[in-house]
C-alpha cells in the first residue's frame, strides 16, 4: 500500500495543531477573565470574586497544561515534518516565533506560578498583577503566532534569493496585509470561547441550586460580555472577508462555493460542491445574497474557483462545510446572548429554566466554531502552504511515510487519551463546585494541616 | 580588515553560544524536574510523591520552556541545521515530544485524580523515556548525521546505534541525579537523607557514562581524537576531564556530609564540564561532520532583529525566573502537595 508521506504529514499537523487550538483559546479567554475577577476583587475586596477566582485559575491550569505540552509538539513539527517549509521562510517566521517564546512563554508560566502557588506568601498586589500579566502574556502569544500564521496566507516586507525568504521590512512582515482583521477575530473568539463556557457554568449550578451568589454573577458577567461581543464577531469577521476576498479570492470562492465568476453568486444554505460538474448539487440557495455579502452589490461580480486551474484551488467540503457551521454557530451566539440579556433585562434570567438548560448543554459551541474557522482558513489557503511562495506538497521532510505514519497514530492515541482525562478532569473540578471555606492554601511550602479537595 | 566582515564571522558564534546557553539551561532546570519524575518509583509513599511534586511545581513550565527557545533558537539562527536536525531525529524527537506531553498534563492530573498509582506510573515514565529520547539525539549528533544537497540523506533508523544508548542511560542518569540532588536542597530530614544516599549511587554511575562516552569518541571519530588527543591541544584541554574529576571527589564528600546546596551545584558543574567537553569535541560543527555554524548561519544581517531583541529580552526572561525561584525558596514541608 502506497501511503503519501505529504498526505500524512498534513493530517498530522492537522490534528495536532486542531487539538492544540482548543486550549490556548479557551486560556486566553479565562485568563482575561480571571485577571478582570482579580482586579476586582483586588480593588473592592469582595470575597465572591475572589472565590471565583480562585475557582476559575484551577480550570485555567489544567487547560494551560495541556495547552503546553500540544504547543510544544507544534513547534517541533514545523522542522520534523516540515523542514522544507522551514529551510525556506525560516528567516522570516523563525524570529516571530522566537519572540513569541521571549516574550509570551516564559512571562505567562512564571507569573502562572504565582498565581497558583503564591498563596499567603505573596502581597494581594503581585497576586492581581501576576493575573494581569498571565493574561498579557497570553494575548501575546495569539499577537506573535497570528501573526506568524497571517504571514503566511498574505506574505509581505520579504524579497526570495535562491528560493529562500528574507526580510526585508520587519514591521511589514509583522503586520501584514490579513494580520490585525485576523488577530482580532481569533482574540474576539477566544473571549466569546470562554463567554459560553461560564455561562454554562453559571447555569448548570443555577439549576443545581448550588453556588446560586457566584452563579449569578458568572451569568451576568458571562451574558452582559457575550451580548457585545457575539455581534462584534460578525463585523469583524465581515472585515476579515472583505480582507481575504483582495488577498485570496479563491478562498472566499470555496467558502462561497461559488464556480463562475461572471455572474452574481447566490449564498447558499446548503449544498454539496461538486468539482467533476464544477457546480454545486442538492442546492437550498438565495439569490444574489452573497454577491451582496462578498461586494456589497446585489449584481457584485468576484472570482469564482473557475478562474483559477483545478491545481490551484483548496479541498472545497473543508472550507465550504467549515464556514457555514462557523457562521452557524455565530449567529446562535449572538441568538442565545441576546435573548439572555433580554431575560436579564425583564427579570427572569435565572429562573427560565428551558433557556438555563439550553446554554448549560451548549458550552461546547465556541470550540467548534473555532476549530471549523480554522478549517476554513488553513484549507482555504491550500495547495499553498505560504500563499505565492511555497506549496504545501513542496514543504514536507524527507522523512519515510511509514514514520510518519506511526507517529500519526501515536498522536492520535495519545491526545485521545489525555485530553478525555482532561475534559473528564475539568468536569470534575466543576462538579466539585467553588470552594466555600476560607481561601484554599496553594503553596506547597505550608505545615501540615493544608486543606485538600475532598470528592 | 573590513568592520562588516568580521561581524559577519562573528554572527554566527554569537547565536551559538546563545542557543548552546538556551539548551544548557534547559538541559540543567528541564534535568532536575525530569529527575524527580524517574525517582518516583523509588520513593516511599505517595505523601512523599506529593512533596517532590511540590518541590517543582512553579518551575517545570518555565523550565520547560528553554526547549522551545532552543528548537526556536536554532530555527532563527541555523535554518538549515534546524531543517536537518529535526527530520533526522525524527523518531526520538517525536517520542519524547509525547512522553513530555504525559509528564506535563500529570502535574495538574494527579493532584485531581483518585487513581494516584496510574499517574505515578505516567509521571515516571514520560520523565524517562523523554530523558532516554533525548540521550539518544545527543549521541546520535555527535556520531554525525548524512547530508546530501543541503537536506537529510539517512534513513529513519541511523540515529539507534549502541553510543546512542549509552548516551540516552547517561542522561537518564544524569537528570537522576539533578533530582536527587535537588531533592537534598529542597527537602530535609528521612526524605533527604534517602535522596543523599541515591545520589551517591547515581554519581557513580554517571562518572561511569562520562567516562565511557569520553573513551568511546575518540577511539571512533577521528577528528575527535586529533581534538583532545594532539598536542598542544592535549596541555590545554586537560583541564577538563582533571577539573571533572575534582568536582566529582569533592561532590562525593558534600554528599557524605548531607551539605544542602553544594551537592547539586557540584551536579550543575558536572553537567557543564560534560557540556564543555560536547563542545569542544563538536566546535565548529553544529551538524557533524560536515556543516558549520558558519554554514549553517541565516544570513548575518537579517539576524540582528532577532539578536537585539535577544539581547534586551533575555536579562528580563532571566530576571523574573530568577525571582520565581526566590519566591518559591526554602524547604518543603511534610504535608505539602501540589495544588
Amino acid at each position: 500500500m502506497h501511503l503519501d508521506p505529504v498526505l500524512l504529514a498534513r493530517l498530522q499537523f492537522a490534528f495536532t495543531v486542531s487539538f492544540h487550538i482548543i486550549f490556548p483559546t479557551f486560556t486566553i479567554g479565562i485568563a482575561i477573565y480571571l485577571a478582570t475577577l482579580e482586579v476586582l476583587w483586588g480593588w473592592t475586596g469582595v470575597e465572591r470574586y475572589k472565590r471565583l477566582a480562585a475557582f476559575w485559575t484551577k480550570i485555567f491550569a489544567v487547560s494551560f497544561a495541556m495547552g503546553v505540552v500540544s504547543g510544544l509538539v507544534l513547534s517541533y513539527q514545523f522542522g520534523t515534518n516540515w523542514s522544507r517549509f522551514s529551510a525556506t521562510v525560516g528567516n522570516v517566521v523563525g524570529p516571530l516565533i522566537g519572540y513569541e517564546v521571549l516574550t509570551a512563554f516564559f512571562l505567562e508560566a512564571s507569573f502562572l506560578s504565582v498565581l497558583l502557588f503564591g498563596g499567603e506568601r505573596v502581597p494581594r498586589w503581585l497576586h492581581v498583577f501576576s493575573g494581569v500579566m498571565v493574561a498579557f502574556g497570553t494575548t501575546l502569544s495569539a499577537f506573535w503566532i497570528l501573526s506568524a500564521n497571517s504571514w503566511m496566507q498574505t506574505p509581505a516586507g520579504y524579497t526570495m534569493e535562491d528560493g529562500v525568504a528574507y526580510p526585508a521590512d520587519w514591521w511589514a512582515i509583522i503586520f501584514n496585509p490579513s494580520f490585525p482583521y485576523r488577530l482580532a477575530h481569533m482574540l474576539n473568539a477566544s473571549l466569546l470561547t470562554g463567554g459560553f463556557v461560564g455561562i454554562a457554568v453559571g447555569a448548570r449550578y443555577l439549576l443545581a441550586n448550588r453556588h446560586t451568589e457566584e452563579a449569578r454573577t458568572m451569568l451576568r458577567m458571562a451574558v452582559g460580555l457575550t451580548a457585545i461581543l457575539a455581534p462584534l464577531q460578525l463585523v469583524i469577521g465581515d472585515l476579515h472577508a472583505e480582507n481575504t476576498l483582495k488577498y485570496q479570492p479563491t478562498k472566499i470562492a470555496a467558502m462561497e462555493a461559488h464556480w463562475d465568476g461572471s455572474k452574481p453568486a447566490p449564498f447558499e444554505l446548503f449544498a454539496w460542491p461538486d468539482e467533476n460538474t464544477q457546480s454545486n448539487l442538492y442546492s437550498i440557495s438565495i439569490p444574489h445574497i452573497a454577491s451582496l455579502l462578498v461586494t456589497r452589490q446585489w449584481d457584485g461580480l468576484f472570482p469564482g474557483l473557475q478562474d483559477v486551474p483545478p491545481l490551484d484551488r483548496p479541498p472545497l467540503p473543508n472550507v465550504f462545510f467549515g464556514f457555514r457551521i462557523m457562521v452557524a454557530i455565530g449567529l446562535y451566539m449572538i441568538a442565545a446572548a441576546w435573548f439572555g440579556a433580554w431575560l436579564w433585562w425583564r427579570g427572569r434570567l435565572f429562573e427560565t429554566r428551558w433557556y438555563l438548560n439550553l446554554v448549560a448543554q451548549t458550552w461546547w459551541v465556541g470550540f467548534v466554531a473555532v476549530i471549523a474557522g480554522w478549517v476554513v482558513t488553513e484549507s482555504g489557503r491550500q495547495p499553498w502552504i505560504v500563499e505565492g511562495i511555497l506549496r504545501t506538497a513542496d514543504a514536507v521532510s524527507p522523512v519515510p511515510a511509514a514514520s510518519i505514519a506511526t507517529t500519526l497514530i501515536l498522536f492520535i492515541l495519545v491526545y485521545g487519551v489525555v485530553f478525555s482525562f482532561g475534559i473528564y478532569f475539568i468536569n470534575r473540578l466543576i462538579a466539585r463546585g467553588i470552594q466555600e471555606m476560607q481561601l484554599p492554601e496553594r503553596t506547597p511550602h505550608l505545615a501540615a494541616g493544608h486543606p485538600t479537595f475532598e470528592t | 580588515m573590513n568592520p562588516d566582515m568580521d561581524i559577519t564571522a562573528l554572527l554566527p558564534l554569537i547565536w551559538a553560544t546563545l542557543i548552546g546557553v538556551a539548551v544548557a539551561f534547559y538541559v540543567i532546570l528541564d534535568g532536575f524536574d525530569l529527575g524527580i519524575g524517574m525517582l518516583f518509583p523509588f520513593a516511599k509513599d505517595d505523601a512523599e510523591r506529593d512533596r517532590m511534586l511540590a518541590s517543582v511545581a512553579p518551575y517545570w513550565d518555565g523550565n520547560e520552556t528553554w526547549l522551545v527557545l532552543g528548537g526556536g533558537g536554532l530555527l532563527v539562527a541555523f535554518p538549515r541545521a534546524y531543517s536537518i536536525i529535526m527530520p533526522a531525529f525524527y523518531l526520538p524527537l517525536m517520542i519524547m515530544l509525547l512522553a513530555l506531553v504525559f509528564r506535563g498534563v500529570t502535574f495538574e492530573f494527579r493532584s485531581i485524580a483518585q487513581r494516584k498509582p496510574l499517574w505515578n506510573a505516567v509521571f515516571a515514565g514520560g520523565s524517562t523515556l523523554a530523558a532516554l529520547c533525548q540521550g539518544f539525539v545527543l549521541g546520535g549528533l555527535v556520531q554525525g548525521v548524512k547530508i546530501e544537497n543541503g537536506a537529510y540523506a539517512g534513513g529513519p533508523f541511523d540515529w539507534a546505534t549502541p553510543f546512542a544508548l549509552l548516551c540516552g542511560l547517561g542522561v537518564v542518569a544524569g537528570y537522576t541525579l539533578l533530582g536527587a540532588t535537588w531533592l537534598m536542597l529542597k527537602t530535609d530530614g528521612d526524605m533527604a537523607a534517602r535522596a543523599a544516599a541515591k545520589a551517591k549511587v547515581l554519581l557513580v554511575a554517571v562518572l561511569v557514562f562520562m567516562a565511557a562516552v569520553s573513551i568511546y569518541t575518540p577511539l571512533t571519530i577521528p577528528r575527535i581524537a586529533q581534538r583532545w588527543l594532539t598536542m598542544p591541544n592535549l596541555i590545554y584541554l586537560a583541564p577538563v576531564p582533571i577539573v571533572t574529576a575534582l568536582v566529582a571527589f569533592a561532590q562525593w564528600r558534600w554528599i557524605e556530609a548531607r551539605r544542602e546546596a553544594a551537592p547539586f551545584l557540584a551536579t550543575v558543574a558536572l553537567f557543564l564540564l560534560g557540556y564543555l567537553g560536547l563542545v569542544i569535541s563538536t566546535f565548529p560543527f553544529i551538524v557533524p561532520p560536515t556543516l558549520t555554524i558558519h554554514d549553517a548561519a541565516a544570513a548575518p544581517s537579517r539576524q540582528m532583529f532577532m539578536l537585539i531583541g535577544t539581547l534586551v529580552l533575555l536579562p528580563i526572561v532571566l530576571g523574573y525566573t530568577a525571582l520565581t525561584y526566590w519566591l518559591f525558596r526554602g524547604k518543603v514541608r511534610e504535608g505539602a502537595a501540589y495544588h
